[in-house]
């Protein structure tokens, strides 16, 4: 083989590796980016149905409760403005607490239940989820705006 | 007195990396002598600067000192002493002298150990690591200094965070910095090739063990992580493809590609140009790892833009770090020239071919980790990019790195032939087919992950016996007398399999159930039953624990009582699960304590975890094969004979 044909192969064995790698990541992007959602966005019909997500907020005061299995809890995450409640069966995450930050993955049921297949834990008791602090600031934004209106 | 006297150490430290960082370079390049001749006295005296500010930091947490700020945030006095010392990296101002304190290290070890490289070279290569030094001590002063005062003084401290209270903390920080800042010494010595625009086999030579030293640190660093996660998180997970996780397994991914680069130039002279271009690349991608963590770029955009000190300081040494470098490649690479040529089917192309790979994956690691961080900060949403993505990209790319592993090592340098390797592969494609098939049989359960995993990993072993057999037979000396570079590949590549045998297993058969229990109830998974007698509070020294009690037992045999617990430090309002393990061979049994669900019953959650302790025995034998190939005799015979040329065909 001359050294021009070799070349080319490696050059071309190359741009294959790197295409293959590209279908992979585009692929990949389009079914496994998690979108985040704000109450407010939520209630505002926003979220997609059938498609999993991420919900933040606060949980609310008083709104934890353990259904008779002793597993299954249910939860009010609320920004403020708006509340949506939130399923989950499981083993919460140390740092979960009423009145604290929380970010949940999961999907909408059918009847506007927010069913989290994971409570996101983080490492610090003072620390507020980015996701949640923004929801909570979107929210608070949005009624100043309505206030000074 | 003393956090004054570390404040000054750390001024005086970074006077002297501007010296060794400027004086020695312009020497070598003007072939100066006396120039040349401070790179390696000032890099002593840098290093023993840097550790008196160390030492001051820690004696100011041995004391209780909480007049200083970093210490009042991060100590308590109720601490354990050995968590007193190991608080001194328990923060951010830490962490950076802990790095600082590392590069400070490595550059004094290169002083040392380099007698029988020219002097010029040396003072290169010390030069470049006394410039990364001075802007790491810059940033350290100019945003992050350790030694603050706090007035008043704090009667006492916040606490380490409870967490980060474990034997795992105090190895796992040191262990990764070693890793990284690593890399810093094959930098300098990439850079240095650029200046001189000399790069040949015995340069390789030079830095090939450097580079393998901070490849076994980094992989040692990020298996005690792993480690420590399993352990210390409650979750029974080993990696969860975290920001911060990435961060340390890009560099060690590109260090990998470097580490098989560095042995084409050594051997064949080749990959000259890629091998410095990786080189850089594995350095930049530990500055990026270092902005990622230290940054506050990932807990939040925004938080990062409201005290943009830090994060901008590092930015902008990344851009003058990579800018730089690629600047002077650009330059210079024309000159240092690609090197030998080689066939399309040989070595080299199968090492090429592991080298595209590897990066590709590095990059779509850095892709899946800084997207969400892009459209954040565009303002574009909110998003995240979880495990599902990355397993979708990294698992293909690695199943033909994996697959290549097995006819690399046998096949010839510049020109070979696959019939013949594959015609020599015949058993281990045996052992393959036969794992695959047998191993979910066993289980009961067909999965087609367990078996491509356990095919690769068994035509990997199976390669490396072909190879060891085949040496045994040419070679008239010994097996034991074979070189110890030969055999830390063999190692290494056998740990790869029997790292590949732990994930594929603990993937396709782990049990998980999240149960309510009460005292006498049975729970059983993967064939063992778990009997809950009930939890008793006790008291810990800076601790209020709850402790349950769980009897383990197979077909009716009590095998062991087993203790997960509950822990409020008193420090915080925050609880600490602590899960008890039964560690095995071929499995783990993994057992943590949810909450009280009422006042008989709790949430318990109990794991069967097949082979997962292959997983970081693996990485354990990959940190061997890497210590075996640095212990060879072929870098420490240059020494003693420094002066005579003994330079032979080195054993490949």
């Amino acid at each position: 083989m001359k050294p021009r044909h070799k070349r080319f192969a490696l050059v071309g064995g190359g741009l294959a590796v790197l295409g293959i790698a590209a279908a992979l990541v585009l692929n990949a992007f389009q079914s496994n980016l998690v979108f985040f959602f704000t109450p407010t966005q939520i209630a505002a019909g926003e979220a997609p149905k059938g498609k999993a997500f991420r919900i933040g907020g606060l949980v609310k005061e008083g709104s934890l409760k353990r259904q008779s299995d002793g597993l299954t809890l249910q939860f009010i995450v609320t920004d403020t403005a708006k509340e949506f409640p939130v399923a989950y069966t499981g083993i919460l995450p140390d740092l979960f607490r009423e009145g604290k930050g929380v970010v949940a993955q999961g999907k909408l049921d059918d009847n506007g239940l927010f069913v989290a297949s994971e409570v996101l834990a983080k490492h610090d008791e003072n620390y507020m989820p980015p996701e949640a602090q923004h929801a909570v600031d979107e929210a608070q934004k949005a009624q100043k705006t309505v206030v000074a209106n | 007195m003393i956090p004054e006297l570390g404040s000054f150490a750390l001024i005086l430290a970074l006077l002297v990396a501007l010296v060794q960082g400027t004086l020695p370079l312009a020497g070598a390049a003007r072939g100066s002598r006396p120039w040349i001749g401070l790179a390696r006295p000032a890099a002593r005296a840098q290093f023993l600067l840097v550790a008196v500010a160390f030492g001051c930091l820690t004696w100011a947490f041995v004391n209780n000192d909480f007049s200083v700020v970093y210490v009042a945030e991060h100590s308590n006095a109720q601490l354990p002493l050995m968590y007193r010392v190991a608080a001194v990296w328990g923060g951010h101002e830490g962490s950076l002298l802990l790095w600082m304190l590392m590069l400070a290290t490595w550059t004094v070890a290169v002083s040392i150990l380099s007698r029988h490289l020219p002097d010029a070279m040396v003072a290169r290569v010390l030069g470049v690591l006394g410039l990364v030094s001075a802007g790491f001590l810059l940033f350290i002063l100019l945003t992050s200094s350790p030694f603050e005062r706090l007035l008043p003084a704090a009667d006492e401290g916040r606490d380490l965070n409870p967490l980060l209270q474990d034997p795992g903390l105090a190895f796992h920080p040191p262990m990764l910095y070693m890793g990284y800042v690593g890399f810093s010494v094959a930098y300098a010595f990439a850079i240095a090739a650029l200046l001189s625009g000399k790069l040949d086999a015995a340069w390789a030579r030079w830095s090939r063990p450097w580079t393998t030293a901070a490849w076994v640190f980094l992989t040692l660093g990020i298996a005690i992580g792993s480690w420590w996660a399993y352990n210390e998180l409650g979750w029974g997970g080993w990696w969860f493809w975290d920001p911060v996780e990435n961060a340390s397994f890009m560099p060690w991914l590109v260090g990998t590609a470097l580490v098989h680069s560095l042995a084409v130039t050594e051997k064949r002279g080749g990959f000259k140009n890629w091998t410095v271009m990786l080189a850089i690349i594995a350095f930049s991608l530990s500055l990026l790892g270092t902005f990622l963590v230290r940054s506050g770029v990932l807990s939040s955009v925004h938080a990062f833009a409201t005290d943009p000190r830090r994060g901008i300081f590092i930015l902008l040494f990344l851009a003058v770090v990579i800018g730089g470098s690629l600047f002077l490649f650009a330059l210079r690479a024309p000159k240092v020239g690609l090197g030998g040529a080689f066939g399309l089917v040989s070595r080299e192309s199968l090492l090429l071919v592991n080298n595209v790979l590897l990066v590709v994956a590095a990059a779509s690691v850095m892709l899946g980790t800084l997207y969400p961080l892009f459209v954040d900060a565009l303002g574009l949403g909110k998003l995240s990019v979880g495990p599902p993505y990355f397993h979708a990209v990294f698992v293909p790319l690695m199943v033909p790195v994996l697959l290549l592993m097995a006819p690399g090592p046998l096949m010839r340098w510049k020109h070979g032939s696959f019939a013949e390797v594959l015609r020599r592969l015949a058993p281990a494609l045996l052992a393959a087919l036969v794992f695959a098939i047998a191993v979910p049989f066993a289980y009961g359960r067909w999965s087609l992950l367990v078996a491509l995993g356990l095919a690769l990993a068994a035509w990997i072993v199976g390669a490396s016996v072909v190879g060891i057999l085949a040496r045994m037979r040419s070679s008239q000396l010994g097996l034991l007398a074979q070189p110890r570079s030969w055999w830390g590949m063999h190692v290494a590549h056998i740990g790869i399999a029997v790292f590949v045998v732990g994930v594929s297993l603990v993937k396709g058969y782990e049990t998980e159930k999240d149960v309510r229990m009460e005292p006498n109830d049975t729970v059983s998974v993967g064939g063992y039953a778990f009997r809950f007698i009930g939890v008793r509070p006790e008291m810990g020294p800076n601790y209020r624990a709850m402790i349950g009690e769980l009897e383990l037992s197979k077909d009716g045999k009590v095998l062991q009582i087993l203790h997960p617990e509950k822990r409020s430090y008193f420090s915080s309002s925050m609880p600490m699960t602590e899960a008890a393990i039964d560690y095995g061979l071929l499995r783990d049994l993994y057992v943590s304590l949810g909450e009280p669900i009422d006042e008989r019953a709790w949430s318990v959650r109990v794991y069967y975890k097949p082979f997962v302790g292959w997983i970081w025995g693996g990485c354990l034998m990959m940190a061997l094969g890497g210590v075996l190939a640095i212990s060879d005799r072929r870098y420490r015979l240059r020494k003693a004979a420094a002066g005579k040329v003994a330079i032979q065909g080195a054993p490949a």
